[in-house]
């Protein structure tokens, strides 16, 4: 019997590892983040607020529940992390104007679910994945993201890439040059492991709001896992007990 | 005042029970079909899916009622209600999960369900309304699955809808106004999310209850089959009641609340720790609203789709139309209702059938599983063609079935049941 | 069947089963019922509201919405506030015993008020939920679209659906349709003539 288990649960995991998205393109680089690091998480917000958020609304987040999450006092909330409200109970709006289109050619766009719909790690990429490109109306370019509407917000503090090309020929055989990373050109404010805390810090967030109650969602299941356990156990029992009188 | 009639109630037990039985058959209905329903004893593993279907088409009920309390069907409200479901309204995100989750746990279990019948024979006569109800319900659970997931109004329930209503615009003559009927407009739009809404929240859902219960009681009119596929009510004791059977209560409540338990753990278990499930049950591009502008990369079908998509796919097009991959798509489902008649070997159960039936169900189920990877993959590389292959195996298990069930050797069937748990 | 039913065994194994499953039921029933609670959009939605009543002049009314209601800020001249006590005969529930306030303000006495200087009431009549109409002066008989409040009208509020009359506290009079005084929602001063609706206590600004 419990082989049957088993052959449906591997059939499943084989069918489903096979059917796993695969990226084409340039690899993510992993982002570490982590959801229940809570100074992560309020470096992030902090972060998000002074450098995104003037552009990027979380329309979708209040700011009270984001403290209440982050473990933030609401008076440090009111001074530190709310630039386009003074109602705590408010979502996080953005002060860009709603066409922004002519701008940038791109309404940035809102980013409460963008962790759920590309990942933490695109976002973590996306971050450190600019380089200069100067046929770009901002100057810049992304490696995740060809032909980015955005600014590279944070290039005062990563410094500049440069894009870094490889010979791939074609199926014809005629030569190719194929982007295939970055390399740092110029030194910005931050060491390079303190830029990637930085955007480390600004993903774990985002992660955080793209889904609020994912931390108390997992510890929540810990417990109805053991409870169902008991559960699975007495229903085990009395079934066997009953099963005896059949033969 | 005149003495009420006594001789027909006299069996009827006395109190608040005893009042209700002589106005309702509760307690003759409690016998018949569960205290003194007669079930074989030797149910195995493959016998716990329907009763853990019917668990599940609670589940979707009740989390789906609850839903629509928040839940606003219009193309400008979809998208936020759902966010607001997730994060304002208290323990929303559960319900939101319990329904999504619900809803691939139904279509495992459906397909679970549906190869017992194959392993054993249940769709043969005398059960063959069963298994037709029970394809109705399964034609309809999918209808109702797809409007469900166009409801949130993300990029993939927009584009989704898109192609699969397109489909209909190959058939000949008609395709074109019947798009458009079935839109309500000349583009998937808010018309088309309003009507989808009502058929999924009332229409279907009363069309499936009516359908459930109609399958059970053809079920119970004929009698469980079982893993040896022999009809237990041909040896009786001297009471009538079939030897190797079991009163389905207690033994099978309490078996099957085993079941409940063992499939909760591993719901929850997806719930709490993996709702999108590797995005094939929550599908990233749907956490992104609905873009007419912008298709996703990579249009596939939820999981449950897929082989049927795939097969959709396989089909190239002939004389200037695509609608071959559409019908081959329908006789694909429309296929299975024939099978109590496609099935013309002597014994019911797979233990007591040759080996061809065995290679040919495993191929089957092979190819079934490679259908649904390939549908969720881009048609490119290998894929296309080892869709075409799979179609082919997939129809072959079908349509040659009169022939190599005929073939197929056979093994004495016993007269009692064999083992049982 | 096994005539060897270790009946005990099978007792304690079905109360155990049935208890936690009851258990688990009542745990799953939670999410359900409190999701009817109002979510943190309704919550965000009846916040508080602020009122700057400092342009108010006595004699003068202004209404705002809290919670989907509409709520009177009412200035009320000092003589007014004097005499407040003295139509107690009048009125069906002059100590407020009846009537829907917070414990602040019935304690406040006649002046149903945290400040006497301004009345904070909600415009909602107690008989159907009609807005009742400002009829503050005094003696004045026929303030309000010609109808006869009397010649000892203290000043206060006139129902225009079916005559309910309430005086300058919200308080109703004997014999009106309405049973009850008006009700007076939570509120506090957040400054001289800065009030907030929906709390019992607000940081002075």
């Amino acid at each position: 019997m419990y082989k049957n288990w088993l052959l449906i649960t591997i059939a499943l995991l084989s069918a489903g590892t096979a059917a796993a998205d695969e990226e084409g393109g340039i690899a993510l680089l992993s982002s570490g983040a982590n959801i229940k690091n809570t100074e992560s998480l309020q470096r992030g917000a902090r972060n998000f607020m002074n450098y995104c958020s003037g552009c990027h609304s979380l329309k979708y987040l209040r700011y009270n529940r984001m403290a209440a999450d982050l473990k933030i006092p609401e008076s440090e909330l009111a001074g530190n992390l709310m630039f386009t409200s003074n109602k705590t109970f408010d979502t996080v709006n953005s002060a860009m104007p709603k066409d922004a289109e002519g701008w940038f050619g791109k309404q940035p766009p809102d980013l409460s679910l963008m962790a759920r719909e590309r990942g933490v790690d695109y976002i973590y990429s996306f971050l450190k994945g600019f380089y200069v490109d100067k046929t770009r109306p901002w100057g810049v370019n992304n490696l995740y993201l060809p032909g980015a509407a955005m600014p590279h917000v944070l290039a005062e503090k990563q410094g500049l890439q440069k894009p870094v090309f490889k010979n791939e020929p074609d199926e014809h055989g005629s030569a190719r040059m194929v982007l295939v990373g970055v390399d740092a050109m110029t030194p910005g404010a931050l060491k390079p492991e303190e830029y990637d805390q930085f955007v480390r810090d600004i993903a774990n967030f985002l992660d955080y709001a793209g889904e609020p109650v994912k931390a108390k969602r997992q510890s929540l299941g810990v417990f109805v896992t053991l409870f169902l356990l008991v559960f699975f156990v007495f229903t085990y029992l009395l079934k066997k007990d009953y099963w005896k009188d059949v033969h | 005042m005149a003495a009420a009639p006594q001789s027909a109630d006299s069996n009827k037990g006395g109190g608040l029970i005893g009042w209700i039985d002589q106005r309702f058959p509760l307690t003759k209905m409690w016998k018949e079909q569960v205290a003194e329903y007669y079930a074989p004893k030797n149910f195995n593993f493959w016998y716990y899916f329907g009763s853990l279907a019917l668990l599940i088409l609670v589940n979707q009920l009740v989390t789906g009622i609850f839903l629509t309390m928040n839940y606003k069907p219009s193309s400008a409200e979809a998208f936020s209600s759902v966010e607001y479901i997730m994060r304002d309204v208290d323990w929303g995100w559960l319900i939101r999960y319990l329904h999504s989750t619900g809803a691939s746990a139904f279509f495992i279990v459906i397909y679970l369900h549906m190869f017992r019948a194959l392993l054993y024979g249940s769709a043969r006569k005398p059960r063959e309304l069963v298994w037709i109800f029970g394809c109705l319900i399964f034609l309809l659970l999918m209808a109702e699955a797809f409007m469900g997931y166009v409801l949130p109004w993300g990029n993939m329930s927009y584009w989704g809808a898109q192609v699969i209503v397109s489909l209909f615009s190959s058939l000949p003559v008609i395709g074109g106004s019947l798009v458009e009927w079935i839109r309500g407009d000349y583009y998937i739009a808010d018309a088309t999310l309003n009507r989808f809404f009502a058929l999924h929240v009332a229409a279907l859902p009363l069309a499936l209850i009516f359908l459930v219960i109609a399958h059970l009681m053809a079920l119970h009119e004929v009698g469980s089959n079982n893993p040896d596929g022999i009809e237990i009510h041909d040896h009786r004791d001297e009471k009538g009641r079939p030897l190797d059977g079991i009163p389905f209560h207690p033994y099978y409540t309490v078996k099957d609340i085993m079941g409940v338990a063992g499939f909760l753990l591993l719901f929850c278990g997806v719930i709490f720790f993996a709702p999108t499930f590797g995005g094939l049950f929550l599908e990233s591009p749907n956490f992104e609203p609905a873009n007419p502008l912008q298709t996703p990369p990579h249009i596939a079908p939820v999981w449950y789709f897929t082989p049927f998509y795939a097969m959709l796919r396989a089909v190239p097009s002939f004389a200037g139309t695509q609608v071959w991959g559409v019908l081959v798509m329908g006789a694909a489902i429309v296929v299975l209702f024939f099978v109590p008649w496609l099935d013309r070997a002597p014994v019911r159960s797979i233990r007591y059938r040759g080996p061809i039936y065995k290679v040919m169900l495993a191929v089957f189920v092979a190819a079934f599983i490679c259908l649904a990877v390939c549908g969720l993959k881009p048609p490119a590389g290998i894929y296309p063609t080892l869709a075409k292959v799979c179609t082919i195996l997939y129809f072959a298990f079908f349509l040659l079935m009169p022939w190599y069930t005929k073939l197929d050797s056979v093994k004495p069937v016993p007269e009692r049941v064999t083992g049982h748990v | 069947m096994n005539d060897q039913v270790d009946h005990s065994r099978r007792r304690l194994l079905t109360a155990a089963t049935v208890g936690t499953g009851a258990i688990g039921v009542a745990f799953a029933a939670v999410p359900f019922l409190a999701s009817w609670q109002p979510s943190a959009r309704a919550k965000a939605l009846g916040a508080p509201v602020e009122v700057d009543a400092s342009k108010l002049e006595a004699g003068q009314m202004l209404k705002v919405v809290w919670r989907g209601q509409p709520v009177f800020v009412v200035r009320r001249a000092k003589s007014i506030v004097d005499q407040l006590s003295g139509h107690d005969t009048m009125l069906l529930d002059p100590a407020s015993d009846d009537s829907s306030q917070p414990d602040y303000i019935k304690s406040s006495g006649a002046a149903r008020a945290r400040n006497p200087e301004y009345w904070v009431g909600l415009a909602v009549c107690t008989h159907l939920g009609c807005s009742p109409l400002g009829a503050f002066d005094a003696n004045n008989a026929f303030q309000v679209a010609g109808v006869d409040l009397g010649q000892n009208w203290p000043g206060g509020f006139y129902c225009p659906c079916h005559g309910s009359k309430y005086d300058i506290s919200g308080r109703v009079f004997k014999s009106m349709p309405a049973p009850k005084n008006l009700a007076v929602p939570p509120y506090a001063f957040a400054g001289e003539a800065r009030i907030v609706i929906g709390v019992d206590d607000a940081p002075k600004v």
